[in-house]
């Protein structure tokens, strides 16, 4: 029916991945924030995480349509 | 918990862009709602993949997520039965042996296919149930998440309950069945990634699974239970006592093995739904395999956390607390979201937050998309319409009533979710009451697909007998401790169950097990109405067999059944 479902979820994580990422990276000093989760920057990690998921459905999305169209 | 905890702007927006989302695949699917067969059969286009995660995902519900974290507090890994021996070798099942008969048969329901292969009444008894059942458990849902809401995030009730409805009503009036399913999917990987961190965060703050372990045992031993009982599976239920549970292995065999999970995951519409919805035969049947190898190890996701937490609360210094429901008693249902506000800084909380309303999300669009369907074949198309004197009416016609149907439901899905906030303990009984005809309508479908003579009398009688025994047992016996008569005893109470939960499965084996006894008896008492040629592609022995020797070997369902029952007995076998 229509739509690649693989692209909106690339696009939406490749968006939260990359806020998170800057979140993440602009909190970095942020210690006390960071005291919850074990010191961990898990926002960061999340986001990145998150970021190459999204990327690789993007990628998967757009190799389907290649293939469609050859 | 009580005075609640602040959410960022990042949280916020976290939520915003994943609700864009949402409603945008709606939006975008809108222009392909044509017919009533595109909006409530997604027209049968699904890649298997899609239909599977969808599949797995609308049971990944609200309660579902509440429930397993809070049970992994109770019962520990003896939770995973609900996967590993529960939803498992009946999803196989489902497809190896159901699935070419529910899609084969072209029926667009589970009630039509009861319709084709028994008869009018038969259908008519299922449809109604189910639709009833349907609204219930949507505002049961919508009711638990609202209140989750309120008292945690300090949200408004009321504003929480009709915005969530509001944008679930959104997508699936957009865009049906298909943008329910493809919301599925990316809920399933919100819900996923949501909820990463805190099995992560609580696991490494306890020390590993190892960590964990010790500290399980003088908490466990308190209780009066041997101090592996929490991070074992088969271990302790060579008795009833011996485990949290109260059942024995035979027990948790027969009735969540085989009579409950069967009877959720072969006959429930809600879920037959997503494989019904699948591109092709080998699609359809490949569907529930698929889902199969997430849901596998969904218990890592919630179960395990819930585990921690219950180390969590023993713990001298660590901050984390449940709301008690009396001294003594904590609400376990609060589990999930005590973790969250534990481990989670703003950002991933936000995610995690959004995980939450994504499951939910899932489940009550399932239950929605699902409800429609429903009443516009099954109810409308059946009965309503034929009242009108016009039976002929155009596919454009059942575009609309299916599209009605959707805003009437989420709105009596809102009427229910209030009743349950006035009279929880009425609402509670009557989803426990609907719960009843899953057991009796398995073994119903199940002799209907496999045994030709079943007939549509046998069907009929079978249901109601399997249903009114399931309510006598339910009358006659309590669970141990039980305060009110909604758990059950309203008759006199002959027997009491240790815990609820074995109460439950013994109700559904007796309920099967009567179902199918009345079924035939009543089947060889009766003739059958339907010829050989009526029922072919609905039984067994009348329909050609399944080849898939065109499809290729990694691919075929037998190969991924065989993946899928492997990898749960190693898992079962990991954690005995």
């Amino acid at each position: 029916m229509g739509i690649d479902i693989k692209f909106p979820i690339g696009l939406m994580f490749t968006i939260i991945g990359l806020l998170l990422t800057c979140y993440g990276f602009l909190t970095n000093a942020n210690v006390a924030m960071y005291t919850k989760s074990l010191g961990t920057n898990v926002n960061l990690w999340s986001g990145i995480g998150m970021l190459v998921f999204g990327l690789i459905m993007l990628l998967f999305s757009l190799l389907g349509k290649k293939s469609k169209t050859t | 918990m009580e005075n609640g905890f602040i959410l960022s702007w990042i949280d916020y927006l976290i939520m915003i862009i994943y609700f864009v989302f949402v409603l945008g695949i709606g939006w975008a699917l809108k222009r392909y709602m044509k017919d009533a067969n595109a909006f409530l059969e997604a027209g049968r286009s699904m890649p298997a993949w899609v239909a599977g995660l969808a599949f797995i995902s609308t049971n990944l519900g609200a309660l579902e997520v509440m429930g397993m974290t809070g049970s992994g507090a109770k019962y520990g890994m003896l939770t995973t039965h609900f996967y590993w021996i529960g939803a498992i070798p009946a999803m196989v099942f489902l497809a190896l042996f159901m699935m070419p008969f529910y899609y084969g048969s072209k029926a667009r329901s589970v009630p039509e296919y009861l319709k084709l292969r028994f008869d009018e009444k038969t259908r008519g008894l299922n449809a109604i149930l189910f639709a009833v059942m349907t609204i219930l458990a949507s505002g049961i849902s919508m009711y638990a998440l609202a209140i989750l809401m309120e008292k945690v995030l300090g949200w408004n009730f009321h504003l929480s309950l009709v915005l969530s409805a509001a944008i679930v009503l959104g997508y699936t009036y957009l865009g049906g069945l298909s943008s329910a399913i493809y919301n599925e999917v990316l809920q399933f990987f919100i819900i996923v990634i949501g909820l990463l961190p805190i099995v992560l965060l609580s696991l490494q703050d306890l020390g590993g699974w190892a960590g964990m372990k010790e500290q399980l045992a003088p908490i466990v031993t308190a209780k009066g239970f041997a101090a592996d009982t929490w991070t074992t599976t088969w271990k302790y239920t060579g008795s009833a006592a011996a485990n949290p549970m109260g059942v024995e292995w035979y027990g948790i065999f027969a009735g969540l093995g085989f009579v409950l999970s069967f009877g959720y995951w072969c006959t429930n519409f809600l879920i037959v739904q997503r494989a019904m919805s699948a591109e092709s035969p080998t699609a359809a049947r490949n569907t529930p395999l698929i889902g199969a190898i997430p849901k596998m190890f969904i218990p890592f996701l919630i179960i395990v956390p819930g585990i921690a937490a219950l180390v969590l609360l023993n713990k001298q210094g660590s901050g984390f607390t449940l709301p008690e429901i009396s001294p003594g008693h904590y609400n376990y249902d609060y589990t999930i979201i005590a973790l969250l506000k534990q481990y989670l800084p703003a950002g991933v909380l936000g995610l995690g937050i959004t995980a939450l309303l994504a499951s939910f999300m899932s489940g009550m669009a399932g239950n929605v998309s699902a409800f429609n369907t429903v009443w516009t074949y099954d109810i409308y198309q059946s009965y309503i319409r034929p009242l009108t004197g016009n039976k002929e009416a155009d596919d454009k016609h059942y575009l609309f009533v299916g599209r009605m149907a959707t805003i009437f439901g989420v709105i009596v899905s809102i009427a229910a979710a209030y009743l349950a906030s006035l009279f929880g303990n009425i609402m509670d009984f009557l989803q426990t009451i609907f719960s009843m005809i899953n057991a009796p309508l398995f073994a119903v479908i199940f002799l209907g697909m496999f045994w030709k003579r079943t007939t549509g009398h046998g069907a009929f009688t079978g249901l109601l007998a399997g249903f009114f025994i399931a309510l006598l047992h339910h009358g006659l016996t309590v669970p141990a401790g039980a305060a009110t008569l909604v758990k059950g005893g309203w008759i006199c109470n002959l027997h009491t169950y240790p815990v609820e939960m074995a109460q439950n499965f013994w109700t559904a084996i007796f309920a099967w097990c009567t179902a199918t006894l009345v079924t035939v008896l009543i089947s060889l008492a009766t003739k059958q109405q339907k010829t050989d040629d009526d029922m072919k592609g609905l039984v067994y022995s009348l329909t050609p067999k399944f080849k898939e020797e065109h499809v290729a070997w990694y691919y075929r369902s037998s190969t991924l059944a065989t993946v899928v029952l492997a990898i749960a007995a190693i898992l079962s076998i990991l954690f005995w």
